[in-house]
């Protein structure tokens, strides 16, 4: 059971990183991923300072990076369009073991290999070291628009609702012998979909009479304050001003 | 009746000649006339499609009558007073995974009374007790969806405590419930010093809450009574689809 009790993503720990308040942690992520979009692709050595940033900050949250490198796997896709520039790329060729390959095509290509899995790494990491409700409520301190917010904060409620009630049907389905086999039963999954969604409708009505009840006026109330001190903003901000840094320095130097 | 609160006995809540017909013309409720006294427990039965939830969705303003009044301690259910009424009307719904839609169950106690301006030391003492009152103070950092049914009723009960009602609305209160955590919330139930009315088809559970009884059927209140009395009446109960459980005798069960 104890497994269940925090989200997937989520490595519990007591470190300075998983201590940060959520906003912080937020603007520095985002911070990161910009001064790495910021930095020119050609400086190499810009690049593994960023790489040796992220792990300083692995080691302090303690996250293990046989775990980072496992989740980094949500890069894939990603990975096969990068992967495929260089062949369909224009202008100067080279020859690469007998394979001719597009010279931009290739720094294209490692580009934005380079950016995005630095900026996924960082994800990663702040993902591992934040609940997903505190996630949440960063973003509201953060006055991020209260609705999305709000949607985000049900979607995580609701989540395992709506998964033990889409078992359930599909358990109720398979008790009375039926067996998805190809694409023929598709209409009958498709029924149990509309099914689940107009379940799921008429719970958020409820839902909702439940928080009108309760004095609901459209605007959740602040129950946790989230103080974040100066000293913590300026911790969190090291991550990203170091990368923003080697960035200019990298560009000044190009 | 004489309305006032001078004399020992403040009248909780009054219905008055409440009617509504829904949207499509569906008429529900055909003039519900009901007085409920302050301490009182008291159970509202009925078989399913009486009209029993229609009226409890009137009890805090979620349905506006058609016709008549209702008013909670002295004041009317009106548009411009729906949010004192709500903090007066404790409503706690069927299935707890409606009404508990917050990450934690200690932010989800904390709702109500926030939504009301409750704020810091004030809101954790409020928590606190409502959490304690039920018997689920040590769940207080848990997420909801962890706890077993029987616990997550148990806090939605504290949810609404915890905005220090004027009357607690239960709908159908032992629904689902497995006999031990029935039982436990009985004795919840019957240790709080607050109004109650108790919506339920269950009843020898209403017998064992309340010494009084309404039964709505067809959009009108067509007993008011002793508990006792009203289940000992066959005829009272088969006309109005209502049923003891097999073997059960309200006789045998002394107070």
């Amino acid at each position: 059971m104890s497994a269940g009790h925090h989200h997937a993503l989520y490595l519990p720990g007591d470190t300075p990183v998983h201590r940060l308040p959520p906003q912080c942690k937020l603007i520095a992520a985002m911070g990161f991923a910009v001064a790495v979009v910021a930095t020119p692709r050609e400086a190499w050595g810009a690049f593994g300072l960023d790489v040796l940033l992220l792990a300083v900050v692995a080691a302090v949250g303690r996250i293990p990076p046989a775990l980072v490198l496992r989740r980094m796997v949500v890069e894939v896709p990603f990975v096969l369009f990068a992967v495929a520039i260089p062949f369909i790329g224009l202008g100067e060729r080279i020859e690469v073991l007998g394979v001719s390959l597009s010279l931009p095509g290739l720094w294209a290509a490692w580009n934005i290999l380079a950016k995005a899995t630095l900026g996924v790494v960082a994800s990663i990491l702040l993902a591992a070291t934040t609940e997903p409700r505190m996630m949440l409520l960063g973003a509201e301190r953060l006055r991020l628009p209260a609705l999305l917010v709000q949607i985000a904060m049900f979607m995580l409620r609701y989540m395992s609702v709506i998964l033990d009630q889409a078992r359930r049907m599909r358990i109720a389905r398979e008790s009375r012998g039926f067996v998805a086999r190809d694409i023929r039963q598709a209409p009958v999954l498709a029924r149990s979909a509309g099914a689940l969604f107009i379940r799921s409708y008429e719970r958020g009505e409820r839902v909702h009479l439940a928080m009108l009840s309760r004095g609901y006026t459209g605007q959740m109330p602040v129950i946790d304050d989230l103080p974040a001190s100066w000293r913590q903003w300026s911790a969190a901000a090291v991550l990203p001003a170091l990368a923003l840094m080697t960035a200019v320095v990298a560009r000044s130097l190009a | 009746m004489t309305p006032g609160s001078d004399s020992g006995t403040a009248v909780s809540l009054q219905v008055s000649g409440l009617a509504y017909a829904y949207p499509d013309g569906t008429q529900a409720l055909f003039g519900v006339d009901l007085t409920i006294t302050r301490g009182e427990r008291v159970a509202l039965l009925g078989p399913n499609g009486a009209g029993k939830t229609t009226l409890v969705m009137h009890l805090n303003g979620i349905l506006t009558a058609g016709h008549g009044t209702v008013e909670v301690a002295g004041l009317p259910v009106r548009a411009d007073t729906l949010r004192e009424i709500r903090r007066r009307v404790g409503l706690v719904f069927q299935d707890p995974d409606d009404q508990l839609f917050m990450p934690t169950v200690r932010e989800d106690v904390a709702f109500g009374p926030a939504n009301l301006g409750v704020r810091g030391a004030d809101l954790e003492r409020r928590v606190t007790h409502a959490l304690d009152r039920v018997g689920m103070l040590e769940a207080a950092n848990r997420p909801p969806h962890h706890l077993s049914f029987g616990q997550r009723r148990r806090v939605a009960v504290a949810t609404v405590l915890a905005m220090e009602p004027e009357i607690l609305v239960l709908d159908e209160p032992s629904s689902n419930l497995d006999p031990a955590s029935r039982r436990e919330l009985a004795q919840i139930l019957k240790n709080l010093d607050v109004t109650v009315l108790m919506v339920t088809h269950d009843l020898p559970y209403a017998l064992e809450l309340c010494e009084r009884s309404l039964i709505l059927s067809q959009g009108v209140i067509a007993a008011d009574g002793a508990t006792r009395s009203l289940l000992a009446d066959d005829e009272l109960l088969a006309a109005h689809r209502l049923e003891l459980p097999y073997g059960f005798a309200p006789s045998a069960h002394p107070r």
